[in-house]
């Protein structure tokens, strides 16, 4: 009981201290809270869909704001909240520069929590041995250029396991999704053939394989086929005990995809102050970090012209970044913001304005 | 009208038929307007696909139909792989479930005893309302593992000589959509036929039994050709819905954007290639070219159905027919 409030209390006291012209803390907590039943809408990504629908229930049960998500995907999300008829978006993806400019205004991105593709495999020959791979294998594996099981490259990473000769079936996302974002901004970086090839969005033109409808049609494919090899989120990998490469990253090691790891990879990652947080954190550089790893983000406006509403969002912000919030997130398999980036986001959120004047 | 009625009593007859006549008249506009509604309802859709896919029209002209390149970084689009999915797809399905629904319709007019005929005609009418996801899922977690053991297995032995059942068999495949249409297809082309079938007036049976021609010349000589142009138009409506199915084959066609001779390899169609990208569709390109699939897959449907329209005139001149269930 005593515990939420004081989180609450203290969110919105580091609110009032940066802000420029604000009282000083210690100031009665109560002024900026918002009205109850003032209500906010977003729509975007489907990937967090469940920590966010999480989130904005609990939110309202405490403080009475009522916040409307629809997951149509990033696509969606960045289109609505480009044309203004939402008052924030989500996305996978950060923003490209084109897209960006097709905004009237500033675009702010706030990473929420993080996401991380596994690869998975079916290959009966070898049971329940965790395979390991690194990032220039599994790129040469969806360029078509490793078809084979027993192919030397899988083979020298995995001493010991006997791989059958048998033929690689690859199985990848036929729907666009963040996950496939994920995955091609990954084997961009590790294989500069797939950069140029076949390059980073969320659906792409692929070389080889199998198109399976979201997370449970790769799943299905790749459990029904002997020999096939996919990539799914962690998320869904966990609830539905699929069995999932170790990938070596960045620093040489060889790294189990869980939520440890994949924090680790955005605790690794080097921000700026002045970042805009559109920042990609595969391959990254930490020893323990997982490398397929990302933020998801939600989108909203520095200086929204609405001060009910940008006053509303900026108190669920300033929530979402504390410890209770993050910790509901780990509770639901998503890795929280590691203490650094979450203080980083904490600290911007308190730039946010309303009509050109910061929100007291 | 209303007023007309209620206004019957001590009014003069002139005036009685002039209240009906303003009743008419609303009635008539009403009527006209709900009626203008569905054509203007249609020339939106057509123009609002025409106007979002401007940009890829501008950009890749005609040359989008005959092309095979998807790709969405470098936004370069060809459909040609979706068009022919799409048209490969319900050929299978037409191939398949032809001959079925129409056997089922013939048998349950002409040769079913009488207490199975309503049973069966329910049961198959009851596949039309089975949600299509629920198809895709069944598709899934039934039909393609038994089909990778089974069925394609014994395809690949027997006709293994011709390319179209040759490579791996992956399970989804634009064979594995085809059927899934096919039972999809089947209640409308078998309830559709069996009404034409029923139709056709028993002096055409009891001509034909009178002149020795045992049941099944009869049904076959006398009865079917009655009635062909309905058969047609039966599938025709079959055909229609298998065009344009979505979810059952994107679950199960493998979408892979590939022109492939071989049935076991996957394939994609346009409805499956809209559903898939529409959502997260990043780039305007990307969209207009979506848009652009709408657009072809919307012809692809009229002229379909003109070359239906066609085959039933061509089929029915001169004929009495079973033409008018359409």
């Amino acid at each position: 009981m005593s515990r939420p409030t004081l989180l609450l209390g203290l969110a919105l006291a580091a609110a009032a201290c940066g802000g420029g012209e604000n009282p000083p803390a210690g100031q009665p907590a109560a002024t900026p809270t918002p009205p109850a039943g003032s209500a906010l809408t977003g729509a975007g990504a489907t990937f967090p869909n469940p920590i966010y629908s999480k989130w904005f229930d609990t939110y309202n049960k405490k403080t009475g704001v009522q916040i409307n998500y629809q997951s149509i995907g990033s696509g969606g999300g960045i289109k609505q909240f480009t044309e203004g008829t939402v008052d924030f978006g989500a996305t996978d993806g950060p923003m490209t520069e084109a897209q960006l400019a097709a905004v009237q205004g500033a675009v702010l991105h706030i990473p929420t929590v993080l996401g991380a593709d596994v690869v998975t495999y079916n290959l009966k020959a070898i049971g329940a041995t965790q395979l390991k791979l690194d990032g220039p294998t599994i790129a040469d594996i969806f360029l078509g250029k490793i078809t084979k099981w027993n192919d030397r490259r899988i083979t020298s990473l995995n001493p010991g396991v006997n791989l059958p000769n048998q033929d690689i079936i690859v199985v990848h996302r036929s729907d666009g999704s963040g996950t496939t974002y994920i995955w091609t901004d990954y084997l961009s970086k590790v294989s500069p053939e797939w950069k140029t090839k076949v390059g980073t969005a969320t659906s792409v033109n692929w070389p080889v394989g199998l198109g399976g409808k979201g997370n449970e049609g790769v799943t299905q494919q790749v459990k029904q086929t002997d020999g096939a090899l996919g990539y799914v989120e962690l998320i869904y990998a966990i609830s539905n005990q699929l069995s999932y490469a170790q990938v070596k990253n960045a620093s040489g090691t060889f790294i189990v995809p869980s939520l440890a790891s994949v924090t680790a990879a955005a605790a690794s990652a080097t921000f700026s102050p002045d970042t805009d947080f559109r920042v990609s954190i595969t391959d990254a550089p930490g020893a323990d970090a997982y490398p397929i790893s990302s933020f998801t983000w939600l989108l909203v406006r520095p200086d929204n012209p609405d001060e009910a509403k940008a006053r509303a969002l900026k108190t669920f912000l300033e929530w979402m970044v504390t410890a209770e919030a993050q910790q509901i997130a780990a509770e639901l398999h998503y890795a929280p913001l590691p203490a650094p980036v979450a203080a980083l986001v904490k600290e911007r959120i308190t730039t946010l304005k309303a009509g050109g004047k910061p929100i007291a | 009208m209303i007023d007309g009625l209620d206004s019957a009593e001590g009014v003069s007859p002139v005036a009685r038929l002039q209240g009906a006549a303003t009743g008419d008249r609303i009635f008539r506009t009403l009527l006209t307007i709900a009626a203008l509604a569905i054509p203007t309802l249609l020339g939106f859709l057509v123009y609002e696909l025409w106007k979002g896919s401007q940009p890829a029209m501008a950009k890749f002209g005609v040359d989008f139909l005959t092309t095979s390149t998807w790709d969405p970084v470098a936004d370069k689009f060809g459909a040609l792989p979706l068009i022919f999915g799409t048209l490969l797809s319900s050929l299978i399905a037409l191939v398949i479930a032809v001959p079925l629904s129409v056997g089922v319709a013939i048998f349950l007019t002409e040769f079913a005893p009488g207490p199975i005929r309503r049973p069966i005609a329910f049961v198959v009418e009851l596949l039309a309302a089975i949600p299509s996801v629920v198809y895709g899922l069944w598709g899934i977690f039934f039909l393609i593992p038994v089909m990778r053991t089974t069925l394609f297995p014994l395809l690949q032995k027997v006709f293994g000589f011709l390319p179209l059942f040759r490579g791996t068999i992956y399970g989804n495949s634009m064979l594995a959509a085809g059927i899934i249409l096919a039972i999809m297809i089947m209640p409308y082309i078998m309830s559709v036929t069996r009404e034409v079938l029923a139709s056709v007036p028993g002096s055409q049976r009891e001509a034909a039994l009178a002149l020795g021609a045992t049941r099944w010349e009869a049904a076959w000589t006398a009865v079917v050709p009655y009635a062909r142009s309905g058969i047609v138009g039966a599938i025709i409506l079959g055909l229609g819905r298998a065009l344009g199915e979505t979810m059952a084959v994107t679950m199960l066609i493998g979408n892979r954007h590939e022109i492939v001779a071989s049935l076991f390899a996957p394939g994609y169609t346009m409805a499956a290639a809209i559903a898939n990208e529409f959502t997260e569709a990043a780039t305007d390109m990307h969209f207009a070219a979506l848009a652009y699939v709408a657009l072809v897959l919307f012809g692809v449907t009229v002229v379909v159905n003109a070359l239906a329209r066609l085959l039933i005139w061509k089929v029915s001149k001169g004929r009495a027919s079973g033409g008018a269930a359409l």
